[in-house]
């Protein structure tokens, strides 16, 4: 098992270095091959490794493997160790796994790039920091792997570097992410204060100890941690990343932006669960927090009209329910979620890339429309992830929502609001996913549809960057000299039917009172939570009935407004200016953010540049010490005459001089 | 004969050579009067040596001399340089160190 654990962190570090360093030696085929294959391999390594973790016995299921210190001296514990338990063999089979099928689909999607190769190995790179970040047994690794992704992410953004929106779009997601990387060592540093090491399993076995519940220490330091938990999964207000990084490649939105490193803040808060239990007030935050990203990510999704950022703002949604779930004790409903979640968003953005090939890069959803016949595989595929994103039974997502918002009802109190707010963003769920999938397929056939359906492909005039309309070469950018849509790519297609198959039956791992497989197995490392799951029947019920409904419910409210009474919407948009006007602009947290953070910022390099650098460092600091120093040098450079005469006669006159004090003081 | 009237000489000597090197400006007469000086020098060690009973004061004044016989090959060869460059044979001229 141990061999395995380490092979699952080798494998796509040493695709990585392969296709790295063989950028222009290997063929387009046997890149897409090896980056494929050395993530296939790393899931094949954990499942062996989580099979062979669950032959052991159930305390015996924590087990941390090192391979080397880096300095353990007395106060410092910094090793190159991984934890390999349930939770961790979760998240690492989840990201392998999904990984292993976003690479299959990158292989047809990005064929025909310059940046191919360029491509899989940072998309290997990503996938090793992600699953560094998973694996880690202590804060330093956890660390490490955190600020890779966000570099990983940065990368991939900005994959087509030519494009200024993309670039931008990518400094834009470092900076953020490298503010929850100080949060998450801020955090740390609190946490290491008290427990004294930086091993997980060490400081989870100390904390009752040195953490008493709600004491100022763990608050803190949990508050930090989810400062790095928010900026990583794009939570209110860290959150004006996530639509800007779908700027990236397809593929990349798909495995980055929604399946895998979004995620990890709700892992983080799911790993640190002894420490959230000892500090409430953090927890609720984060609850809160989840519940209000949620909510408002849903109102924007409703009108947005680029087909990606709808996927993207609905990412955040989602992932408000897990950090909801996680930080109210729901670990097990909120990682059910995580990997349903995964599934089908995968899904949705597969579907999209395959939708804005057939576009010829286009991404604006008015401008789309009728795509019901010409992709019918790429329509089921939509179908079924937007069944499974609105939590309609018996589809994944209707399942591991409820599972969150049944906790959220069971702890009662105040938590009824998060409960609401749940169901409420539920049915905005089921309405913006709708939408996105009627106003696409459905109404009149545009031109790329038409063309599709006479069997061939549609091809703007000129190659195009679709969020900002100008011009572009086509040499580094999409779309390409070749357009692949799922109808007609193999890999892209069997990518797609394998996770709309997970999607649809995702579910069946936590079914209430049906199956339990999944909190049998993630159990041992959730043991010793104080929050206990036991739902009382009614509340069951009525969950999994207001489920239901209101996803039905959203389904026909969209078909209303899109198919049966086109026009309703604009109506609507006159009616509601003033909300419209709020969520177009995304409930202006970029403008907030810019007024607070960013003019500030300017503000303050301009004064330190003009004012105190000029002025300070350059007159008082630099200045003065080298105008004593030339003044000094003008004054013996007179004394250098040149004068043979004047010298011997300045040393006559001192040796006389000499002479003199010396015989005055003798006498 | 007492040690004072040696001294007398030496510092005539000493002075004369020293007025000379601050008031001509010939490199070879300034050569000349550095010579007058470190005689002064040794008449006044000797002088002292003797004085003493002592033979010290001796052996530096044939040091002094082996230093003057030194310090004079490079003067001249330095005024033979320059003059072979057709520079001015004037020590106020040749202040081309100046700072």
């Amino acid at each position: 098992m141990q061999a395995s654990a380490w092979l699952i962190l080798l494998c796509p570090l040493i695709g990585c270095i392969v296709i790295g360093l063989g950028y222009r030696v290997w063929p387009a085929r046997v890149v897409g091959a090896l980056g494929t294959v050395a993530i296939a391999a790393a899931f094949v390594f954990a499942v062996n490794a989580t099979l062979h973790l669950q032959d052991r016995a159930e305390d015996q299921r924590q087990v941390v493997y090192t391979a080397w210190d880096y300095a353990v001296t007395a106060g410092v514990d910094a090793k190159l160790s991984i934890l390999v338990d349930p939770l961790s063999m979760f998240m690492a089979l989840v990201v392998t796994g999904v990984s292993t099928l976003i690479h299959l689909y990158s292989i047809a999607y990005l064929g025909g790039d310059r940046g191919y190769a360029r491509f899989f190995a940072y998309l290997n790179f990503f996938v090793f920091s992600m699953l560094l970040l998973v694996l880690a047994a202590n804060f330093l690794l956890l660390i490490v792997g955190w600020a890779f992704v966000g570099a990983a992410s940065y990368m991939l953004i900005s994959f087509w570097y030519r494009r200024t929106t993309a670039t931008s779009a990518g400094i834009k997601a470092f900076v953020i992410n490298v503010l929850g990387d100080v949060g998450l060592v801020l955090g740390t540093f609190f946490i290491f204060k008290q427990s004294g090491t930086l091993d997980f399993l060490g400081t989870f076995a100390k904390a009752p100890q040195v953490f008493p519940k709600g004491s100022a220490d763990i608050t803190a330091g949990c508050l930090l941690l989810l400062v790095g938990a928010f900026a990583k999964s794009a939570q209110v207000p860290l959150h004006t990343w996530l639509p800007d990084a779908m700027e990236g490649p397809t593929p990349v939105s798909a495995l980055i932006h929604a399946a895998t490193m979004v995620t990890a803040g709700v892992y983080l808060i799911a790993r640190m669960h002894p420490l959230f239990e000892r500090a409430p007030a953090a927890a609720d935050v984060g609850a809160i927090v989840g519940a209000a990203t949620l909510l408002i990510a849903g109102t924007i999704g409703l009108v947005v009209t680029d087909l990606k950022r709808v996927i993207a703002y609905s990412t955040m949604s989602q992932i408000g329910y897990m950090i909801m779930g996680v930080s109210a004790g729901a670990y097990v409903a909120g990682l059910f979620h995580l990997m349903t979640h995964a599934f089908f968003k995968a899904l949705l953005f597969m579907a999209a890339g395959s939708v804005i090939s057939a576009m010829g890069g286009e991404q604006n959803l008015d401008k789309m429309g009728g795509f019901r016949k010409a992709m019918p595989f790429t329509y089921a595929c939509f179908i079924v992830g937007g069944l499974a994103l609105s939590g309609i039974p018996p589809f994944s997502g209707f399942f591991s929502k409820d599972e969150i918002l049944l906790v959220m009802g069971e702890q009662g109190g105040w938590k009824w609001a998060l409960y609401v707010a749940g169901y409420l963003g539920a049915f905005l769920t089921a309405i913006y996913t709708w939408r996105m999938i009627f106003r696409a397929f459905h109404g009149e056939a545009v031109e790329p549809a038409r063309d599709l359906e006479d069997g061939h492909l549609y091809h703007p005039p000129a190659p195009f960057n679709p969020a900002s309309g100008e011009e572009e070469d086509v040499e580094v950018g999409f779309p390409g000299p070749e357009h692949h849509i799922a109808e007609r790519a193999m890999p892209m297609k069997a990518a797609m039917s394998l996770l709309a198959v997970l999607a649809t039956i995702g579910g069946v791992v936590l079914i209430p009172k049906t199956t339990t497989w999944l909190d049998d197995f993630l159990e041992p490392s959730f043991r010793g939570s104080s929050v206990v799951a036991n739902p009382d029947d009614t509340l069951l019920v009525i969950g999994l009935i207001l489920g239901t409904v209101l996803g039905l419910l959203g389904v026909f409210v969209a078909y209303t407004i899109w198919v049966r009474r086109p026009g309703t919407s604009a109506r609507w948009v006159e009616r509601f200016s003033f909300l419209h006007r709020l969520f177009v602009n995304k409930w202006y947290f970029d403008e907030l953010i810019d007024l607070l953070v960013v003019r500030p910022a300017l503000w303050f390099g301009r004064w330190g540049q003009q004012t105190f650098e000029r002025v300070f460092v350059n007159n008082a600091l630099v200045g003065g010490p080298s105008g004593i120093v030339r003044a000094g040098s003008a004054a013996v450079r007179a004394a250098q005459s040149g004068f043979l005469r004047a010298y011997a006669a300045l040393l006559l006159f001192g040796v006389v001089a000499v002479g003199l004090y010396f015989l005055i003081q003798s006498a | 004969m007492s040690v004072d009237w040696f001294l007398v000489v030496s510092a005539l000597v000493f002075c004369i050579g020293a007025g000379g090197v601050l008031t001509r400006r010939n490199p070879l007469v300034v050569l000349l009067c550095l010579e007058l000086m470190l005689n002064a020098a040794n008449i006044a060690l000797i002088a002292f040596a003797r004085m003493w009973g002592n033979v010290d004061g001796q052996i530096f004044a044939i040091v002094v001399m082996v230093v003057a016989a030194c310090e004079v090959c490079i003067g001249l060869g330095l005024v033979v340089a320059i003059y072979r460059r057709r520079l001015p044979i004037d020590v106020d001229e040749l202040r081309e160190l100046q700072g």
